[in-house]
């Protein structure tokens, strides 16, 4: 499962700087007032997503380094929980970062295919970005929304109740910059079915 | 059937308004001022009477647990949430945080007064994105109104709920986990004792609980214990969301009454399995970490704690995933192994090299590349992680496994024969 939040090795780009822009920061700060005075280390999952969402998916060495300096923690406490949690990628990904669920309940309904499409589409491999870095795929353990399976997140969305065609044209819609409906794709709403009797 | 009156969530599937207005529509926060001015020892005995047992998969009683906080000890009380729905199969909180989050938030009130605290978190999973900007529009409604806040709802207790996002990792569902990866650290469980009662976030006395568990008390506190009582079976009262996923034509979420019969559950609300109940191989009743039930017992069994647990299996968070024939048993069972290799935190030795050994072991048996008495050694191994961890994750690695082999041994045999065949031709 090639996966850039799954690696520990820290990409280093000597030329580049991480600053907070003006909106994070302030969402920082309104983050960090969250913990007790002395406990602001507790903000560093937020931080990290901050820093990770405004460095286009994904933590440099730079922005790790960020978030130490913010929250006045040593590196390595930071690099730790960065490499702990698989939602922070250190590697560079694609505008549209797409993880397909893998796990037996979506399994059972066919998953699968979906993982299939997703390579035809973007014509590259698990855990890479596309030629033209339109997309990363990449397969993840259960995302809790089985009862909508098979299922995959874009960013930050949900695309349920998926189907080879209806994730083929979210897929191609994404790639021609269209708006996709996100959600439930047989257009029911969260997991209510209607009830036969 | 659960009857609708009866039903504690009115906006599991999101049909009304989930904001402030929708919720006090639904009765959400209408009398919360007079529940609190109860007292503590009053709600906690009241869900104690109600044998409320929590929903996040041990079902250790809640009242019992509320109880365990310490009276004065001189240190602020936490009440943390447990909203990092990771476990395979398990999607029930999402409803109620995207679909009725101010249930939670008073639930979060009167379960932080009854153990006399007045900060409260709520660990959602990072993937939730939808869900936390529906819970912080709730919390943001909720502070608006002087609902929560200081002198919350006018009862005199000051209280804060604050949302604290995950970031993907499955064992950070366990408690003392919880609490490390609250703290800023990587999500590793701490060594039991001190209980997280005595000793928990920060250093302080600290209750964390499931989503579901909080957001059922201000119901049965309002129409009372014996209500909830009278629900279910004795030791297993009240309601419960069951997640239905798998090969079912309607795969939902659905609040019934506990002890409902599986094949009763399955049918009425999922629509039925795919193919009839005929077509039925066996189905895992509590989440990924609960041993599977074939179809023989599935005919029979009674969804709740007790009975689960007679058959060598559990209710685990009520998530059932159902297989029906058309399912390779062995590769789901290892796509499960996958999981828990994918998801150990790496502290203890017996789950952080059994968890990758056992699935390299279910791989094999999923060809049939490997021999007879590999079978009894990978049970062994099973048994060698089980209970020799911190947390429970070695446990719920092993689980999956030897309820395969209990129920499915011939099968897997099976396959090791006929690979056998094939190499020798």
């Amino acid at each position: 499962m090639k996966h850039p939040g799954l690696t520990n090795i820290v990409k280093e780009d000597s030329n580049e700087v991480f600053e907070w822009s003006e909106d994070s920061f302030v969402k920082a700060k309104k983050i960090i007032t969250n913990y007790p005075t002395g406990r602001e280390q507790s903000a560093v999952l937020p931080l990290l997503d901050l820093a990770q969402k405004q460095n286009k998916g994904w933590l440099s060495k730079n922005a790790i380094e960020k978030v130490a300096e913010t929250l006045s923690m040593p590196y390595i406490r930071v690099l730790e929980v960065a490499t702990f949690y698989s939602m922070f990628n250190l590697e560079p990904v694609g505008k549209n970062f797409v993880q397909i669920c893998r796990t037996t309940p979506c399994w059972l309904r066919g998953s699968e295919k979906l993982t299939k499409i997703a390579k035809d589409v973007t014509g590259s491999n698990i855990g890479e970005i596309s030629k033209d870095k339109k997309f990363t795929i990449v397969e993840v353990e259960c995302l809790g929304a089985c009862c909508n399976g098979p299922m995959v997140q874009i960013n930050d969305d949900y695309y349920e109740d998926l189907d080879e065609n209806n994730f083929k044209k979210i897929l191609e819609d994404l790639k021609n910059n269209i708006k996709t409906k996100k959600g439930s794709q047989i257009g029911r709403k969260s997991s209510y079915f209607k009830r036969s009797s | 059937m659960l009857k609708e009156e009866n039903k504690i969530f009115k906006n599991l599937h999101g049909f009304e308004d989930w904001k402030l207005d929708g919720a006090k529509k639904r009765g959400i926060w209408s009398d919360t001022k007079e529940i609190i001015k109860k007292g503590s020892d009053f709600i906690v005995e009241e869900i104690k009477n109600s044998q409320l047992r929590g929903r996040g998969g041990a079902g250790f009683p809640a009242g019992l647990k509320w109880s365990f906080m310490p009276k004065d000890s001189g240190k602020p009380h936490y009440l943390v949430v447990n909203a990092d729905e990771s476990e395979p199969g398990t999607c029930k909180d999402r409803e109620i945080l995207r679909n009725d989050p101010h249930i939670l938030l008073e639930g979060c009130l009167i379960a932080g007064f009854a153990m006399h605290a007045h900060k409260c978190y709520i660990y959602i999973r990072g993937e939730y994105f939808l869900e936390s900007s529906n819970l912080q529009k709730a919390i943001d409604e909720a502070y608006d109104n002087k609902l929560i806040g200081k002198n919350a709802c006018g009862s005199g207790w000051d209280f804060d709920i604050y949302l604290h996002r995950g970031a993907g990792a499955y064992i950070c569902g366990e408690e003392t986990a919880l609490l490390e990866s609250l703290e800023g650290k990587k999500g590793q469980p701490r060594l039991k004792p001190p209980f997280p009662a005595g000793v928990g976030l920060y250093g302080c006395p600290t209750t964390v609980t499931n989503v579901e568990t909080v957001a059922v008390a201000p119901t049965i506190l309002r129409r009372g214990a014996k209500w909830f009582a009278s629900l279910g079976n004795p030791n297993n009262t009240g309601t419960k969301i069951f997640s239905i996923s798998g090969h079912v034509n309607n795969p939902c979420n659905v609040e019934e009454e506990m002890g409902i019969p599986l094949k009763q559950l399955i049918e009425n609300h999922a629509g039925g399995v795919i193919g009839g109940w005929q077509n039925l191989l066996a189905v895992i009743p509590g989440g990924a970490s609960v041993p599977l039930i074939p179809k023989s017992i599935c005919d029979n069994i009674k969804m709740d704690f007790d009975s689960l647990k007679e058959v060598n299996s559990g209710l685990g968070t009520a998530a059932v995933i159902v297989m029906n024939k058309s399912t390779d048993i062995v590769e789901a069972i290892t796509r499960l192994s996958h999981f828990y290799k994918h998801e150990s935190c790496g502290q203890c030795t017996p789950c952080r090299e059994g968890t990758g050994w056992m699935y390299r072991m279910m791989k094999k048996m999923t060809l049939g590349a490997a021999e007879y008495q590999d079978i009894d050694k990978l049970l062994d191994v099973t048994k060698q992680v089980e209970g020799h961890t911190i947390c429970a994750l070695g446990d719920a690695a092993a689980w999956p496994i030897q309820g395969l082999f209990r129920h499915f041994r011939p099968e897997v045999e099976k396959r090791i024969k006929e690979f056998q065949i094939d190499r020798v031709a």
